[in-house]
């Protein structure tokens, strides 16, 4: 009965996966719950600060930069159309600031942070060194998720801005340096389009909402993670996949409440 | 509980889903003594253990420790108790991303407000007790599997606990670093007043230094004693494990069907 096999296999899939959001959402709710070390010994958040914020700074300054260059390029192309190249440096920084940045950085931050985390933490449960943290009193939640939820948290805006930056400079290099757009004119176009409030902070939002996503994510595969070669090596690939598609869209909701043309 | 008994397991029964663990487990671990639980891989030794660091939570019966009963205890209760145990994981479960210094160091730092001297002597002190003093500098992935054993002990013996428990200690070591981690557990047990638990298949080693043996098959005690008393005991399945017999109680070949029919030959 293939039919009936397939129906079966479907609720099972339905009912495990209530479960999973069911447990993330406990263990969310946990690492929220025990996040007072975090703070108290933030020492312990700025050395994980350091893995995740720090040594993904070569990525996202490198890629920050070539997709400004690109932006500079494709930008210039499409509005001397137009007759308005002059207002290249507006479309660089709002197409940065308000999704590029955000979105591309959090995406680079799942792929270099979030799996090296999920594999970490999976590792760490394999090797029973989460046990034997638990068994010598010291709450593992406490002491090894929340320190590496907020490290993200922090780290993601911080990591937006730079991607930001970045390609801005990007577009500056290839639209006023090598096209020859008048340099007044691109800072000036720039400075009067974005707005702080409407553009700055809410691309801000975006990437905070975005480090608590993929962080979350990152760390539960992890602690979730069946105790296994194959075990770890597949949470690692969710990370990856599921990151990047709650990135995406998480982006189109915060878009329509954010940016609706009004 | 007699007021010599640290731990006690009083008709413990466990089940994973439907399939029985644990079937009425009575123990006593007198104070001061080291006692052993052995058995096959999967008897269930490692399950008890668990039950009696509050890890899982028996689905009939009880576990005491130090007078409370474990699983009633919430989880600031349990955590208070666990300050006061150790254990030894199979493989050490060291923390790799920590020196052998911040390993042993790491539940001073959790559990006290030692200044950082007092902590530096005190872990100097253990690695010595250990025979690895110098060591304090080297990474985990730089150790060997006898050395990181006996970090993991000095780590385990931190804040110097009332009830130590190994769970395989003896398991992948070379036969000198097996005699070094027997001879260090009798001793760690006599020095620090400790009462332990070894919960191991390794006959030959652990009946060297313990003080009486709970023999364990499919979750349930089927022999106890002292060393002396395992050794000449005439239970079959006792003096198969004890002498690595290769056929008995338990027998070689795995309960796999007709072998001729798997082979498509025609019986007789």
């Amino acid at each position: 009965m293939p039919v009936k096999k397939s129906i079966v296999g479907l609720g099972h899939r339905t009912v495990n996966t209530v479960w999973r959001l069911g447990f993330a959402a406990r263990f969310f709710a946990l690492t929220l719950m025990y996040s007072g070390t975090s703070f108290r010994r933030f020492g312990l958040t700025i050395r994980e600060m350091f893995f995740s914020g720090v040594l993904s700074l070569i990525i996202i300054v490198v890629a920050g930069m070539f997709v400004g260059m690109v932006l500079g390029f494709q930008g210039y192309e499409t509005l001397k159309r137009y007759g308005s190249e002059s207002a290249l440096g507006s479309l660089v920084a709002l197409s940065l600031v308000r999704e590029l940045g955000p979105v591309l950085a959090a995406l680079l931050f799942a792929s270099r942070a979030g799996s090296a985390m999920t594999a970490e933490i999976g590792l760490m449960k394999a090797t029973e060194q989460i046990d034997a943290m638990e068994l010598m009193a010291v709450n593992p939640i406490a002491r090894v998720i929340a320190p590496r939820f907020w490290s993200g948290v922090i780290s993601m805006p911080l990591l937006s801005c730079i991607f930001s930056f970045m390609g801005v400079f990007g577009g500056y290099v290839v639209g006023v340096v090598a096209i020859g757009v008048d340099e007044g004119s691109f800072w000036s176009q720039m400075q009067s389009a974005v707005d702080f409030q409407h553009d700055i902070m809410n691309g801000l939002i975006k990437s905070f909402v975005f480090g608590v996503a993929v962080t979350v994510i990152s760390l539960f595969e992890g602690f979730d993670a069946p105790p296994t070669a194959e075990g770890v090596s597949g949470a690692t690939t969710r990370t990856v996949v599921e990151s990047s598609l709650a990135i995406l869209m998480l982006d189109f909701i915060l878009t329509a409440f954010m940016f609706r043309g009004d | 509980m007699s007021s010599q008994t640290l731990v006690e397991l009083r008709d413990v029964n466990f089940a994973y889903d439907s399939r029985p663990i644990l079937k009425g487990i009575n123990m006593d671990f007198p104070k001061g003594k080291l006692v052993a639980i052995m058995g096959l891989s999967g008897c269930g030794k490692t399950t008890i253990l668990r039950h009696i660091g509050g890890v899982l939570k028996p689905t009939k019966g009880h576990v005491k420790v130090d007078g409370q009963i474990i699983h009633e205890l919430d989880r600031q209760g349990l955590y208070d108790l666990r300050r006061k145990m150790g254990m030894l994981f199979q493989f050490g479960a060291l923390f790799t991303d920590m020196s052998v210094y911040d390993n042993v160091a790491f539940q001073m730092r959790e559990h006290t407000d030692l200044p950082e001297e007092v902590i530096r002597d005190m872990v100097m002190m253990k690695l010595r007790a250990v025979g690895l003093y110098g060591t304090q500098n080297l990474m985990p992935a730089e150790l060997s599997g006898g050395m990181a054993r006996r970090v993991a002990l000095a780590r385990t013996i931190a804040l110097d606990p009332m009830l130590i428990m190994y769970d395989e200690p003896f398991a992948g070591l070379d036969p000198i670093s097996l005699t070094v981690v027997g001879n260090l557990i009798r001793r760690l047990n006599d020095a620090l007043g400790a009462t332990s638990i070894i919960v191991t298949h390794d006959v030959q080693e652990s009946l060297k230094i313990v003080d009486y043996v709970y023999f364990v098959s499919n979750g349930a005690i089927i022999a106890e004693g002292t060393a002396d008393d395992i050794i000449a005991s005439d239970e079959a399945f006792v003096r198969q494990f004890v002498h690595g017999q290769m056929d008995g109680p338990i027998p070689f070949h795995f309960a796999g069907g007709d072998y001729k029919q798997g082979l498509n030959l025609q019986a007789g």
